[in-house]
């Protein structure tokens, strides 16, 4: 398959795929974390210059947690997600899919630096190009994945059609492909989903189709039926 | 069996699974209802697993799939947490896992020691020789601002401090020290070159410095400052070298390993040495800011509160640790 999926055997047996994140998602997720720091060094600079040389060395520590250690503890204490991360729906996990722990996310957020040389995470985005994964340095010493959050899908709308069932026996892969079709038909406008559907035209039940029901919907019902509903 | 009755028959598992999941990881209250619910997580997620095989093998819809997808990759990750016993084992890594890593992996921290104390004291030496070496390789402003720090005719040394801007010092230490460790380390990973390239240069400039001073005469003020602190900024220094040559050789000679899995097994080791280089940094930023700073000790007794910092240090490195993990167990 073309897909940049990363398939993971868990130890029930089974193979999670992980769709894994690309550069763009990655560095918007970098850019609106990179705001948050600023804002957040500009206030605390604001609110610290007030207490004079202790502030300014609270200033100075602040700061250095914030740039070495801002990542980190998110990815530890909010499942595997910069607040940046969370806004794009991207999280890090280890490479066989158990959520970060202390001594891989600090691998490759201090490795971070490397990945940003020479300017502005070159070495990274390169590093990223050429592996599977899109593993920047980082990952690679951590052995890390950014993927895409798998979350929970919101329930398909129910649909008052009969049933239809087709003309002759469907192999396994063709009935998948039917019962995807009608799945995605809420996300597809009207038109497309009678281009797609009318490739079959030819196939479907002829005398149906000219009592005025569109291909689309006859396939829907087809999926319906395959769906096991009489 | 039709994917209707399928899902019919699972849904109440997917439904009494998912709110178990909302559960563990929204920070719901404790409750008798939620207890009950998770006592039967771990058969539930593996029926999960079950579920999702046989949907696969009988090719069901990709939403079906999908959805137990999500619902299993949830569970693996809740299920297969690690348990952070965070203070517990910093305590144990600085009773015996620091020192027991040092030596484990002395091939790497000599080399850094050569890379480091090699340059510096080559150049110390030519800069004692050659007064005037000191020019070309530290900026002239900057060497006028170490004279003026360290200038013994000064009435109020520049060292002589109110608590809070200790305090300051502390934080300019912290961020600056510890950032250029971590820099070294990090740049290891390209070849060991951006290591290498940190620890000749930080030597260079130490030995230059260090020489600079022995010859304008200033160095009492200078010595009795560096001493309290020395052992254990320059051993961090060291660590953090020792570890980003160590992923870089892993790049560069990843043995019976692919180049991949060397690089994971070097970063897992190399971070004993990194927490090891922060965890001395820290002593050393402390040290630096509230005791070198202290001018109401005599200059003897910071040589030997120097001293005796080395002394640490090294009994630290070669002694600590020694005994095997079962006798640290039994006790």
């Amino acid at each position: 398959m073309l897909d940049t999926t990363r398939e993971v055997e868990v130890p029930e047996g089974i193979t999670l795929s992980l769709p894994v994140a690309g550069a763009v998602s990655r560095a918007l997720a970098f850019f609106i974390d990179v705001i948050i720091r600023w804002s957040a060094m500009a206030v605390i600079i604001q609110i610290l210059a007030f207490f004079g040389n202790f502030g300014t060395g609270l200033y100075l520590l602040a700061i250095f947690l914030i740039e070495w250690f801002y990542p980190v503890l998110f990815e530890i204490f909010y499942h595997g997600q910069t607040i940046g991360k969370k806004v794009m729906d991207i999280m890090v996990v280890n490479d066989d899919g158990t959520p970060i722990d202390w001594s891989s996310s600090i691998v490759r957020n201090l490795l971070r630096f490397a990945d940003f040389l020479p300017f502005l995470y070159l070495f990274g985005l390169i590093s990223m190009l050429f592996s599977r994964d899109f593993k920047r340095l980082g990952d690679f010493a951590a052995g890390t994945l950014v993927v895409h959050k798998l979350t929970r899908l919101s329930p398909l709308a129910q649909n008052n059609l009969s049933g239809l069932a087709p003309k002759m026996t469907l192999t396994l892969e063709e009935q998948s492909a039917i019962i995807g079709f009608s799945e995605r038909s809420e996300r597809m406008s009207e038109s497309r989903l009678n281009e797609l559907a009318g490739h079959l035209r030819p196939w479907l039940n002829q005398s149906k189709l000219n009592q005025n029901e569109s291909a689309s919907m006859q396939l829907k019902r087809m999926a319906k039926w395959l769906r096991g509903h009489a | 069996m039709r994917q209707e009755e399928f899902e019919k028959r699972y849904q109440t598992l997917w439904n009494k699974f998912e709110q178990a999941i909302n559960v563990l990881t929204r920070f719901k209250k404790k409750n008798i209802e939620n207890t009950v619910l998770l006592q039967t997580f771990a058969d539930d997620y593996r029926q999960i697993c079950y579920c999702l095989a046989l949907a696969r093998e009988r090719q069901y819809s990709p939403h079906l799939i999908n959805q137990l997808e999500s619902f299993a990759f949830q569970g693996h990750q809740l299920l297969y947490r690690k348990r952070l016993g965070v203070f517990n084992r910093v305590y144990q890594f600085i009773l015996y896992g620091l020192p027991q890593a040092v030596r484990e992996q002395a091939k790497f921290v000599w080399i850094a020691s050569l890379l480091f104390y090699l340059p510096a004291l080559a150049i110390f030496g030519f800069t004692l020789l050659f007064p005037e070496l000191i020019y070309s390789l530290v900026d002239p402003d900057m060497v006028a601002r170490i004279e003026s720090m360290y200038d013994p005719a000064l009435d109020k040394i520049g060292r002589e401090r109110q608590a809070d801007t200790d305090f300051m010092m502390f934080g300019y230490y912290i961020r600056n020290n510890i950032g250029i460790a971590f820099q070294s380390f990090a740049g290891g990973i390209l070849a060991t070159i951006g290591t290498q390239f940190f620890l000749i240069f930080n030597g260079t400039f130490f030995g230059g410095v260090s020489a600079h001073i022995i010859n304008i005469g200033y160095q009492e003020t200078f010595y009795s400052f560096v001493a309290g602190h020395s052992s254990y900024e320059l051993t961090g220094i060291v660590l953090s070298g020792a570890a980003g040559l160590q992923i870089g050789w892993a790049v560069i000679a990843p043995g019976c390993f692919s180049r991949k899995q060397a690089l994971i097994n070097a970063g897992r080791r190399s971070m004993s040495l990194v927490y090891g280089a922060f965890f001395l940094l820290l002593i050393a930023a402390f040290v630096e800011a509230f005791w070198s700073s202290n001018t109401t000790f005599s200059v003897m007794t910071k040589y030997w509160v120097g001293i005796a910092g080395w002394l640490a240090i090294l009994s630290y490195f070669f002694l600590a640790g020694r005994r095997s993990l079962s006798q640290y167990a039994a006790r």
